[in-house]
């Protein structure tokens, strides 16, 4: 039977949570780096054991811890001194530098001067479907790193930073790239997005990279309609069949594109706010998405206190809204961006977990809810692995 | 031998029960300490003085001798009593956060 291993990522440590293919009876595991902010953890797809992780502190950094046997041990890459040592005998201590690649350049700040990029923390990572070894990294200040060498290094692809990015600007929480997705049938084609810059895609595997945000409306923000960057992208979301097919939350609007992002819809719908952060696909229903309505970026609650998934099974203007198991008085939690994901068994199961410190599980697509955990920290991010 | 005192979350990076025991070449300075014990443990360098510029990182503090040793130039000499061994070099986590 397969199992299932759910990877937490929270303000004071990472989880893990695994079961059977039932998906009723879990084993959690951690806190993993307690104290540490865990923006992300993921693991490869072609060694599932393999798995990288985001540890960040605002008091000493960035460090990228990685795990070879699911988990069970973690080492930063390089932790040792032989490892590290360049050739004239002096430590390198390179896994956790994240250094922009030339002149560091200057990006727009929240008053409309210039203000130089730099690099706080990794938001994101996303092994490649190719190699183990090879990961990207989305970054605030904005940036794509990559590292060839399971995490021992990290090389800005910098062509992302030409893309305009005089004119890109930190949303509320910092300008984070959050969301990288890889095109399972062309290894050149590469999507990101990035509050509040937007989405960008590159066709040679990340040396150069042009917006794709034509028919995103940000008229506050943004007035000019046609503004080609400067959109608040909350996150986009591939299923692997389609890669053509993108669905976006944005800041205000839940969005589709059917050309890899040359022009985009907005697939709203009857949703009771279309504010939020996640968005993710059905594992085996190309056209069933899933978002979580938050009541708006002022208040960033479900709306009437509900926790309220909501499910499109016609690639979005439809949804229905799935409460059955999730608390629907007097909850007033939000989830963010990294916070959702699905697993590959039949039928699909969704996760998500709240800032609350909840971690969701439905085994049915959504139709049923119970919670896995109840009481972490607040949580920033989901992954999901089906193992054999 | 130089007697390093680390903060809870960078003990636990670097793998050590509590103080480390350097060897610092004379004139023993707040650099070459930091130096040293990232020559030792490489998974701390950007822990604590920042990759890039080699600045210390605003959340982290220098004390020895009940001296503050954080806004000191780096070739700032450590106290005798550091280099004796008689008295820690002290890295701290700023208390921070309210």
């Amino acid at each position: 039977m397969n199992t299932v291993r759910v990877l937490v990522g929270t303000k004071k440590g990472a989880f893990i949570l695994t079961s059977d293919g039932k998906r009723k009876r879990w084993n959690v595991r951690g806190p993993h780096f307690p104290g540490w902010e865990i923006y992300h953890v993921k693991g490869s797809a072609l060694e599932p054991d393999r798995l990288y992780a985001s540890q960040t502190s605002s008091w000493f950094g960035q460090v990228i811890p990685r795990s070879d046997d699911g988990g069970k041990t973690w080492h930063p890459p390089g932790s040792n001194p032989e490892e590290l040592m360049s050739p004239d005998g002096m430590p390198k201590g390179e896994s956790n530098k994240f250094a922009y690649e030339g002149p560091v350049g200057t990006h727009k700040w929240y008053d409309g001067t210039q203000h130089p990029w730099e690099f706080k923390r990794v938001w994101h990572l996303e092994p490649s479907l190719t190699d183990p070894d090879t990961v990207y990294a989305g970054v605030e200040d904005a940036a794509l790193f990559k590292t060839a060498d399971g995490g021992r290094t990290w090389q800005e692809l910098p062509g992302l930073r030409s893309a305009k990015g005089h004119l890109w600007q930190p949303g509320a929480g910092g300008m984070g790239l959050h969301t990288i997705l890889l095109d399972p049938r062309d290894p050149n084609r590469i999507f990101i997005a990035i509050s509040a810059a937007g989405a960008f895609r590159t066709d040679d595997g990340g040396q150069t990279w042009k917006p794709v945000n034509r028919g995103l409306k940000s008229q506050y923000e943004l007035p000019d309609p046609e503004a080609e960057v400067g959109h608040c992208v909350h996150r986009i979301a591939m299923h692997a069949s389609r890669p053509g097919v993108l669905f976006m939350q944005k800041h205000w609007d839940v969005m589709r594109t059917d050309d890899a992002g040359e022009s985009w819809r907005e697939v709203s719908g009857n949703l009771p706010s279309d504010f939020g952060f996640p968005i993710e696909v059905h594992a085996h229903e190309p056209e069933t998405i899933y978002v979580v309505p938050i009541k708006s970026d002022s208040e960033h609650f479900p709306p009437d206190g509900k926790l309220r998934v909501y499910r499109s099974r016609t690639g979005g203007n439809e949804w229905e809204a799935l409460t059955k198991g999730l608390p629907q008085r007097d909850c007033y939690v939000n989830v963010l961006r990294d916070a959702m994901a699905v697993d590959a068994l039949d039928p699909c199961g969704v996760y998500f977990g709240t800032t609350g410190g909840q971690v969701y599980a439905s085994a049915d697509s959504g139709d049923t809810w119970d919670p896995i955990v109840r009481d972490l920290p607040a949580v920033l991010s989901v992954e999901v692995q089906t193992l054999p | 031998m130089i007697r390093v005192v680390l903060p809870f979350h960078l003990r636990t990076l670097a793998r050590v029960d509590g103080d480390l025991q350097l060897e610092v070449e004379s004139p023993a300075t707040v650099r070459s300490v930091l130096d040293a014990l990232e020559a030792r443990h490489p998974v701390l360098r950007g822990t604590i003085r920042d990759h890039i510029t080699r600045r210390r990182r605003p959340f982290v503090r220098f004390y020895a001798c009940q001296e503050d040793l954080s806004l000191e130039p780096p070739e700032t000499r450590v106290p005798d009593a550091v280099v004796s061994g008689a008295e820690p070099f002290l890295i701290v986590g700023a208390m921070a956060g309210g």
